[in-house]
């Protein structure tokens, strides 16, 4: 970590967002990571993301569990409220805090361990309800604060810093959301900023559950040569399966793609994902066909980037319950109670 | 011929069947068309943790001077099952009756001298009149209700009404259930003298009162609360709160044009998730609540000890049931204490009210929401099994139209509009009770919640000073708790005395029949019953107070006791339990058998 804070200038000729808002205003407290920790690149993603989408801070909540990638909360939106909660259980909280004010913007960063291992069951039930949230898991393969032990998501073989192999399976994250149902799926690497901003912008506008599971190479315990989740073994091996381009409501699609590997997915408010496709036989909009992509790739070796999955039309959890479209909280009591005189009636059956 | 006693409405009729025949609404009829009566009833539902096949009773006491505990005795026992006959005779009160179906020969060792056998032929008299098998069993329940109208003299006209109100919609339905009732009260007026010398009396017509279980007034309560979002995992005794929530939402917060619901109830993947979801909707400034009994309260207490550190309001509503461990889900007890008032790991404490009755639950869990958003922390309803899923007879539920929720202290905009700078963390009027701003509204206001070491500023803190500040800061909030949850409620004797019995929630019902009791004997009790956790002065003043303090609880351990012991400084033999801890809930015997067994005990010493 570094321990000199970025002195606060306002220098000439910065751009200002639609809210009037400097890029400035989306950051957060000072980290303290590891240098070169991947989990700061996504923030900083997250803080070009929130700025060019001119997302009201006030209208934004940060939730996380427990461990490395849950500190960041802390580092992005100071003008956002945060919740840091317990170790796997950050869906739980965004749940009840979307349930309570659907207006709510709602952001939750995990990481492998938290969402793979002790939340593993949260992760889940946040994708079954398609609660309306953009899901970011920061994965690194390691836990990081208890120094180095294997998370759910090593690969088999892949090896901890003094050598040991990891002898077990890996959780992968983008194909488990995908076969349970997952609404939005997308995978990238934390090295790839161009990449990242563009998905983290069409999984805030996608209406429910975006998945959005990022290699975050640990610098300190699961950077080195073994390891599968390196930054130098993810330059290698990723494979960009999608190029998506967001395009905002009022946005025009201007760039020209050849016919059969270009899709385009309009979203309910207006906005637009533009997605490139690598293989013209990949439709990320059927989950067999991404399953198969995914798998096919694995057997290659291969990391599949970028949009992997999307279903724009499934119902979101507060469209699936027929909640009020007002969020629960503005109503007035007298909307809420229902008064004297119903207590009485209704107590005339009670006899 | 054994001697009777003549019993006019104070009796206690039992029955026992097989789970999963359809005899609860035959119960409920009964229970129902004794209140109707005017007798003051109550009912009991002993059922097992099944769905069909195995053995439940339903146990009605009609208490003509208002007692509502079980007293200890059986009356009437209807034993309509088989497998558990020979139990059901042997615990007839002697001098009582019993009935039994005649259909098949009883086994000649099932008798008893000392009660009343009734046989009525009820499997053969349903063979006979219907013809489809459903009907000829469920038929036999009605039947019985007809036996007992019979010989109980309750009021057939009355039985008729109310089955006309259940059927409504369903019209041919009252006609075969009438055909029944008629059946069995026929055979019971020609075979038998009717009616037996314990029998019902028509008293007034119970005006005022309702039958209510507390579950229902419970999640009434959260409607009247203003409660929107439930979060809950299905567990026994606790399901039927949310049923009675999403029910009054159903009908009170459902828009008749656009059909848009004003609630949002969760069913969460397990208790962790759903106590997750209420800290996170009352985060965001939606009252939230989540129901549960103690296997739920013990997975929940990660997040309980959470909300108490980084002081989230939360409503957490414990209907316990028999522990350790999966225990018996079926049964009632007073068991869950200890686990609430400390839960989680650290130091924390939580205030708990203790409803004594359905009533209780409606008024208690309205005023738990004011004392969550006022406090920030979580507070716990400890209701149990028997006021949650039995039927109570109470006063009407009362509403006042002028009350308004306290929310707390909590900053808008305007607020913070007058502020050089907002923090989270720091005690500026001396309750211990800092403000909080909702996420959604200002972005000045925003803070980062974390169960993490924080300063008075809400920041990220390792320091041990500052970790102290806050923790020092709880313990004065917790002595604001002491001074806000309801205050315990003192019953004194006729006579001046040194004894004292202190009790809570549904152990109320049997202490108040054994002072009466007690008194006739010449014992005196002053009676406090706790309704809330801290203890006001008003415990320590009890405690003070008595020579002997009986601490009545349905628990092995008493939990009540060692609280008292943890949390006061007065001397601990004074404090005597007297522990029911069966399942069943506590009768009046048990507390007239303790009380006096221990001055026995103490004379001879």
């Amino acid at each position: 970590m570094t321990y000199i804070a970025k002195p606060k200038i306002d220098l000439p000729g910065q751009k200002r967002n639609v809210l009037g808002l400097l890029q400035r205003d989306y950051e957060g407290s000072m980290s303290t990571l590891c240098a070169g920790c991947g989990h700061d690149s996504i923030t900083a993603a997250l803080v070009q993301a929130l700025w060019e989408l001119s997302i009201a801070p006030e209208k934004l909540i940060k939730l996380s569990g427990i461990g490395c990638s849950s500190k960041t909360p802390a580092y992005f939106v100071k003008g956002a409220h945060g919740f840091n909660s317990v170790h796997g259980r950050m869906p739980s909280v965004a749940t009840g805090a979307h349930a309570g004010n659907r207006d709510l913007i709602c952001i939750g960063v995990s990481g492998d361990g938290d969402s793979l291992s002790i939340g593993f069951g949260q992760f889940g039930h946040a994708i079954r309800r398609n609660l309306n949230m953009l899901y970011l898991i920061e994965n690194n393969g390691v836990y990081g604060l208890t120094k180095g032990q294997f998370s759910a998501s090593a690969d088999p073989g892949s090896t901890a810093k003094k050598g040991a192999p990891n002898l077990m399976q890996s959780i992968n994250p983008v194909a488990t959301a995908i076969a349970m149902g997952a609404s939005f799926v997308a995978r990238s690497f934390s090295g790839d900023r161009e990449q990242l901003v563009e998905l983290i912008k069409a999984g805030i506008a996608h209406p429910g559950c975006a998945l959005l599971d990022v290699i975050s190479p640990c610098v300190t315990f699961n950077d080195h040569e073994g390891s599968t989740k390196s930054y130098a073994y993810t330059r290698l091996h990723k494979h960009q399966a999608t190029a998506a381009d967001f395009v905002p409501a009022a946005g025009e699609i201007t760039a020209q793609y050849a016919e059969g590997e270009v899709i385009s997915v309009k979203l309910h408010d207006g906005s637009s994902i533009v997605l490139k496709k690598a293989d013209s036989d990949f439709d990320p909009t059927k989950r067999s066909s991404a399953l198969g992509y995914l798998e096919k790739h694995r057997d290659l070796g291969e990391i599949p980037t970028g949009l992997l999955f999307i279903d724009e039309d499934w119902p979101e959890m507060h469209a699936i319950y027929g909640t009020a479209a007002k969020p629960l909280n503005a109503f007035t009591f007298e909307e809420l109670n229902p008064g004297r005189e119903a207590l009485e009636k209704l107590q005339r059956e009670m006899r | 011929m054994p001697a009777t006693q003549s019993r006019i409405n104070d009796f206690v009729l039992k029955i026992a069947t097989v789970n999963g025949t359809g005899s609860a609404s035959a119960n409920g009829l009964l229970m129902q068309a004794l209140f109707r009566m005017g007798i003051p009833v109550t009912g009991k539902n002993m059922f097992p943790s099944n769905i069909q096949g195995l053995p439940t009773w339903y146990e009605i006491r009609a208490s003509r001077n208002g007692y509502m505990a079980r007293s200890g005795r059986v009356d009437i026992m209807v034993a309509m099952n088989a497998q558990t006959y020979q139990q059901d005779m042997n615990n007839v009160s002697p001098g009582g009756f019993l009935v039994y179906d005649s259909t098949w020969p009883r086994e000649r060792s099932m008798t008893r001298n000392d009660i009343t056998i009734l046989g009525v032929p009820l499997s053969k008299l349903c063979n006979e009149n219907f013809s489809v098998a459903r009907m000829r069993i469920l038929m036999k329940n009605v039947a019985y209700v007809g036996v007992l109208a019979a010989l109980l003299d309750i009021d057939l006209d009355i039985v008729h009404a109310l089955l006309e109100e259940t059927f409504v919609a369903k019209p041919k339905l009252v006609e075969g259930n009438l055909q029944a009732i008629r059946m069995g009260y026929d055979y019971a007026k020609a075979n038998f003298a009717c009616p037996l010398p314990v029998h019902a009396e028509k008293m007034g017509d119970n005006a005022g009162q309702i039958l209510i279980d507390g579950n229902a007034a419970t999640g009434l309560g959260c409607v009247y609360a203003g409660a929107t979002v439930g979060a809950w995992y299905p567990i026994t005794p606790s399901t039927s709160v949310m049923d009675a929530f999403t029910h009054y939402c159903e009908m009170f917060r459902t828009d008749p044009d656009t059909g848009e619901k004003r609630y949002c109830i969760v069913q969460a993947e397990d208790e962790l998730a759903a106590a997750g979801m209420v800290l996170g909707a009352n985060w965001v400034g939606a009252r939230a609540f989540t129901p549960t009994s103690g296997p739920g309260i013990s997975l929940m207490s990660e997040f309980i000890g959470f909300a108490y550190y980084a002081e989230i309001p939360s409503v957490f509503i414990d209907v316990q049931r028999v522990g350790p461990s999966t225990g018996m889900p079926t049964r009632t007890q007073q068991c869950d204490l200890m686990l609430c008032a400390y839960a989680s790991h650290g130091d924390t404490r939580h205030p708990m009210l203790f409803p004594a009755n359905p009533g209780e639950c409606f008024e208690l869990t309205v005023k738990a929401f004011d004392l969550a958003d006022r406090l920030q922390t979580p507070i716990f309803l400890m209701s149990d099994l028997d006021i949650g899923m039995n039927d109570w007879m109470v006063p009407q539920l009362e509403w006042d139209d002028s009350y308004r929720p306290d929310r707390g202290k909590v900053l808008g905009p305007a607020d913070l509009d007058k502020m050089e700078r907002f923090v989270r963390y720091t005690d500026t009027d001396g309750d211990g009770i800092t403000y909080r701003t909702l996420p959604g509204e200002d972005s000045r206001g925003a803070y980062f919640v974390r169960g993490s070491g924080h300063n008075r500023q809400g920041g990220y803190t390792e320091d041990s000073k500052e970790y102290e500040d806050v923790m020092q800061r709880l313990l004065i909030k917790w002595e604001t708790a002491r001074k806000m949850v309801p205050p315990a409620v003192m019953t004194r004797a006729k006579k001046k005395t040194r004894l004292g019995i202190l009790a809570y929630g549904s152990s109320d019902g049997a202490v108040v029949e054994a002072r009466d009791q007690l008194a006739q004997q010449g014992i005196h009790t002053n009676y406090l019953r706790i309704r809330g956790f801290p203890f006001g002065t008003e415990v320590l003043d009890f405690l003070h107070d008595h020579d002997t303090v009986f601490v009545v609880e349905q628990n092995r351990d008493g939990q009540m006791k060692s609280l008292l012991k943890l949390e006061t400084n007065n001397p601990a033999d004074k404090l005597v339990s007297i522990l029911h801890f069966n399942g069943m809930p506590i009768t009046s015997d048990c507390v007239v058998n303790g009380v006096s067994q221990h001055l026995a005990a103490e004379a001879a010493a």
